[in-house]
């Protein structure tokens, strides 16, 4: 059975180009780039080369550019970083309640490390509240660190504001933009933002490879100890592979930018048009400031993981909530910041879309997708309430 | 070896690596002076204590001057004068 891939916010396959950039770092080519003689000058050069191409993408100096093994690691480095770093003048942190878990459970870890740490609520859409941003700032905050764009609910948030009451009172600012970079157009130096995340895999790169934006200037402490790699910054001898096939992810994804929005918003645009007639699917997120390969909802009366069993049975993939909250079975806070109910948030359901979907594909999902709604509602327990609304709000 | 401390160096190029590690004073201390003119003076900015005794000895081994240190609040300043001729 043919398969449809509607799940590129988890992962998405690598780019052919990117593995054949990586292919001489698997096999010849495995000196150590702190080696002096050419086998370790050329993977070093290599590394710097993909360095190159990563802060184009972004619009960053090479030298801001700091990789790792994940997003996960840049957001931890930056968070815990920074606040390593600027203790002495407070201890006093600001994050969002739509973080992504690497971002929510450092906030936690420093909780308990006695730092104070403001959850930031949101509205409806998901964007940021920006007045109690300014009310939670106080002279013992030192760092404020908000998602650019949601993986669950695809709103892309207000940063450029949020950077502009940062700056008036000199506090550091980090974004989360694992989900967005790549993916949409970003300007770090428009941004403003002192600290960026990113993560290869989000834009056809491979897994295992991330970086951190780091404006000069900002001050860290890095998070693992040893060698001089990544300019005493982050230890460890470098995934030269994964890097480079990064650098090519990121120099391909640049140029055909356009050409991928053009095409996935339109994918995109069609499934939001057509799930928004069925009965009780609520689109989650901003309808039109997301990004342009995210469709998410929520279906009332039935459960995500049924619906993605079914979907599956038909060869469509597809995802519930961030992949971590629908493992562990719990309704997610992002949802739960974006005023949906426990009971509505099971029934949430992301599509997420990229180049290798055609419009065949949406096709068959929006053939397939209404029928499994009716049949698994024809045998759910929680039918019975249908008609007493559950306090979810109706976006679309 | 006695610490030779100063006040008010003006220094041509600032190289901040507060919260880097050994052995990150002695190469960017190496990079840094490679690209200044001749008695141009590198401020190094360190937390690291082994740059304490690193900085003054790599001066000696290299034959340029050593100028002294300056202590910030919580990390160290340190000045490098580049020598007048290789």
């Amino acid at each position: 059975m043919k398969t449809r891939y509607f799940d590129h916010v988890a992962t998405n396959p690598l780019l052919p180009a990117a593995l054949d950039a990586m292919m001489p770092y698997l096999k010849e080519e495995f000196g150590n780039p702190l080696s002096v003689y050419d086998l370790g000058l050329r993977a070093k050069n290599a590394i710097e080369d993909a360095r190159d191409m990563v802060a184009s993408l972004i619009n960053a100096k090479s030298a801001e550019i700091i990789f790792t093994a994940s997003g996960a690691e840049a957001n931890n480095m930056a968070i815990k970083g920074v606040a390593t770093a600027k203790q002495g003048e407070g201890k006093h942190i600001i994050i969002s309640k739509v973080e992504h878990h690497s971002v929510l459970n450092t906030a936690r870890s420093l909780e308990k490390a006695g730092f104070a740490v403001t959850y930031l609520p949101v509205d409806k859409y998901g964007f940021f509240d920006l007045d109690a941003l300014k009310k939670s700032i106080s002279k013992e905050t030192i760092l404020i660190s908000l998602i650019h764009a949601s993986s669950e609910i695809g709103t892309i948030e207000p940063i450029k504001e949020a950077v502009a009451i940062a700056k008036e009172r000199n506090i550091t600012i980090h974004t989360d933009a694992v989900a967005s970079t790549g993916n949409i157009p970003i300007d770090v130096k428009d941004l403003g933002v002192d600290m960026l995340s990113m993560s290869a895999h989000q834009f056809y790169g491979p897994k295992g490879a991330g970086a951190l934006y780091l404006r000069q200037g900002q001050r860290l402490v890095p998070l693992i100890y040893g060698g001089i790699q990544e300019n005493g910054r982050r230890a460890g001898t470098e995934n030269v592979p994964a890097i480079v096939g990064m650098g090519k992810a990121a120099e391909v994804a640049k140029a055909e930018l356009q050409q991928r929005n053009a095409h996935t918003g339109r994918l995109r645009d069609r499934i939001i048009n057509a799930l928004k007639d069925v009965e009780k699917v609520h689109l989650t997120g901003h309808p039109t400031q997301r990004l342009l390969h995210h469709a998410s909802f929520v279906v009332e009366y039935i459960e995500g993981e049924g619906m993605l069993l079914m979907l599956q049975a038909k060869g469509i993939y597809a995802a519930s909530g961030s992949a971590c909250t629908s493992k562990a079975l719990k309704a997610s806070p992002t949802l739960t910041a974006i005023n949906v109910s426990p009971t509505m948030a099971h029934g949430s359901i992301v599509f997420s879309l990229g180049i290798d979907n055609a419009d065949e594909d949406i096709e068959l999902l929006l053939e397939e997708f209404p029928q499994i709604i009716k049949r698994l509602r024809d045998i759910s327990p929680f039918r019975k309430g249908w008609g007493e609304e559950e306090g979810g709000s109706k976006h679309v | 070896m006695s610490l030779k401390f100063v006040e008010n160096v003006k220094a041509d190029v600032t190289s901040d690596i507060v919260y880097m590690m050994c052995p990150m004073h002695l190469l960017k201390l190496d990079e840094q002076i490679r690209e200044l003119d001749r008695e141009q003076v590198l401020e190094i900015l360190t937390d690291y204590d082994g740059a304490l005794e690193d900085i003054p000895q790599w001066c000696d081994k290299t034959g340029n001057e050593f100028l002294g240190i300056d202590e910030a609040e919580d990390f160290y300043k340190i000045y490098v004068k580049k020598k007048a001729s290789l």
